[in-house]
């Protein structure tokens, strides 16, 4: 199968830059697939798995959150704010966070501020939970 | 200190050795310091600048584009996020940034604070302002995670009709020894310089819709402002850290040279009076 090439940039650098077969992101309304020779595309990632058949068959998955993901000329670009392959995330740490805000929420009751911060955490951890299974 | 013995003069060279070590300690600690705020900006680089350029091409190629973030409105409050370092000894780097901050809040604009840096967070108290929240009182770690809790902050905010523009006041790292402080607008968004497309092939699927992406991705752009921001001030403090503690070590320097030539012109005039003395004590 025909292959194009993506490249995966985060706030710490560069993540990934290569040929791939496939790639899958969610994105903030669903889950997307790109394959070669897509049309010109542009869009926002949302928070979840990321899976990417690379050039030689071999499937890779990562937790994926925020950013945006853009296709054009044949060239992928996918700008995400946190990319960790599944063998990078430390599950214990991801369980830690996961619990501890589940407690920040727990406590925060009606404080509007706190509640938004500890959801977004919370969903982050169980985004790499989730990937790492 | 004309008659002072050769004891005292020999402690205090040894107490400006210790000084001077302790400067050019600092110095190197700096340098080593900025070389690394310098790499992490260069890191973060790419992600941020393709943010950048999706909302520039959003805006210079949809028709009727609308977007909150864009929007002007009338401002009946705004919002300062400032940033100065933790500590001291850091030649003017904290009170320059205070000197802007000053000088922007002089048209009487009601205006709350987001300090990051223990320093902006005293001045804030100091002068009574309102301060948005204290979570960054620390300056040296502030990370990238953080930088996006502050930029969701602003946005939710700016949104929440809370304040109606948003700025970020920072120090520009422009050479080794120059560091000036810079004020620029975050909100409104002034993403323009998008180049128009003009041929037919090149339309981009916008999903779901132009508006959601550029409005999904301004937080992280905002964010990439901030962090930018933040290593540009990390990198200056360290600088004009360097600048001053380089300037403390030559004074030192100098210091112990005069106070050798002190030192030995003590020892000698010791030496001749002690001859006179025995020459005096012969000759009787």
């Amino acid at each position: 199968m025909s292959t194009f090439h993506l490249k995966i940039s985060t706030p710490d650098g560069l993540a990934f830059d290569g040929e791939v077969e496939r790639l899958r992101v969610r994105m903030i309304d669903g889950d997307v697939c790109l394959l070669a020779h897509h049309m010109d595309y542009v869009s926002a990632v949302g928070a979840g798995e990321a899976a990417i058949v690379m050039a030689d068959g071999q499937k890779r998955s990562a937790a994926c959150i925020g950013g945006m993901l853009a296709m054009i000329h044949n060239e992928a670009n996918l700008i995400a704010t946190t990319f960790e392959w599944a063998e990078e995330i430390d599950l214990d740490r991801a369980k830690r966070a996961k619990e501890k805000a589940e407690a920040r929420i727990a406590a925060a009751k009606n404080d509007a501020r706190e509640l938004m911060l500890a959801s977004a955490k919370l969903q982050r951890a169980l985004v790499r939970i989730n990937v790492k299974h | 200190m004309a008659g002072a013995s050769m004891k005292d003069i020999k402690l205090r060279i040894r107490s400006v050795e210790s000084t001077m070590q302790i400067t050019k300690a600092m110095e190197l600690v700096a340098s080593s310091k900025l070389r690394k705020a310098k790499e992490r900006q260069e890191h973060s680089r790419p992600y941020f600048a393709g943010l950048k350029e999706t909302l520039m091409d959003i805006e210079a190629n949809t028709r009727d584009f609308v977007s909150p973030y864009q929007k002007q409105r009338e401002i009946k409050k705004r919002c300062l996020i400032m940033i100065a370092g933790d500590r001291g000894l850091a030649g003017g780097y904290n009170s320059n940034i205070i000197k802007a901050v000053t000088e922007k809040m002089q048209d009487g604009l009601p205006t709350c604070i987001l300090p990051i840096g223990k320093r902006a967070v005293d001045f804030c108290n100091r002068k009574g302002i309102e301060i948005l929240t204290t979570e960054f009182a620390e300056a040296a770690c502030v990370s990238i995670p953080d930088c996006f809790t502050i930029s969701n902050l602003v946005t939710q905010g700016y949104l929440g009709g809370q304040f109606d523009e948003v700025s970020i006041i920072y120090t520009q790292f422009v050479s080794m020894l120059t560091q000036t402080p810079r004020a620029e607008g975050l909100l409104p968004l002034k993403a323009e310089g998008g180049h128009k497309r003009e041929d037919l092939h090149s339309l981009v699927l916008y999903e779901p819709s132009p508006e959601e992406v550029y409005d999904a991705i301004v937080p992280g752009y905002i964010a990439g402002m901030i962090y930018g921001a933040m290593c540009e001030s990390v990198a200056s403090e360290q600088g004009a850290r360097r600048t001053a503690m380089d300037a403390a070590s030559k004074n030192a320097a100098e210091m112990i040279e005069d106070l050798s030539l002190r030192y030995n012109r003590a020892r000698q005039g010791a030496i001749t009076q002690e001859i006179t003395e025995i020459v005096a004590g012969a000759e009787h």
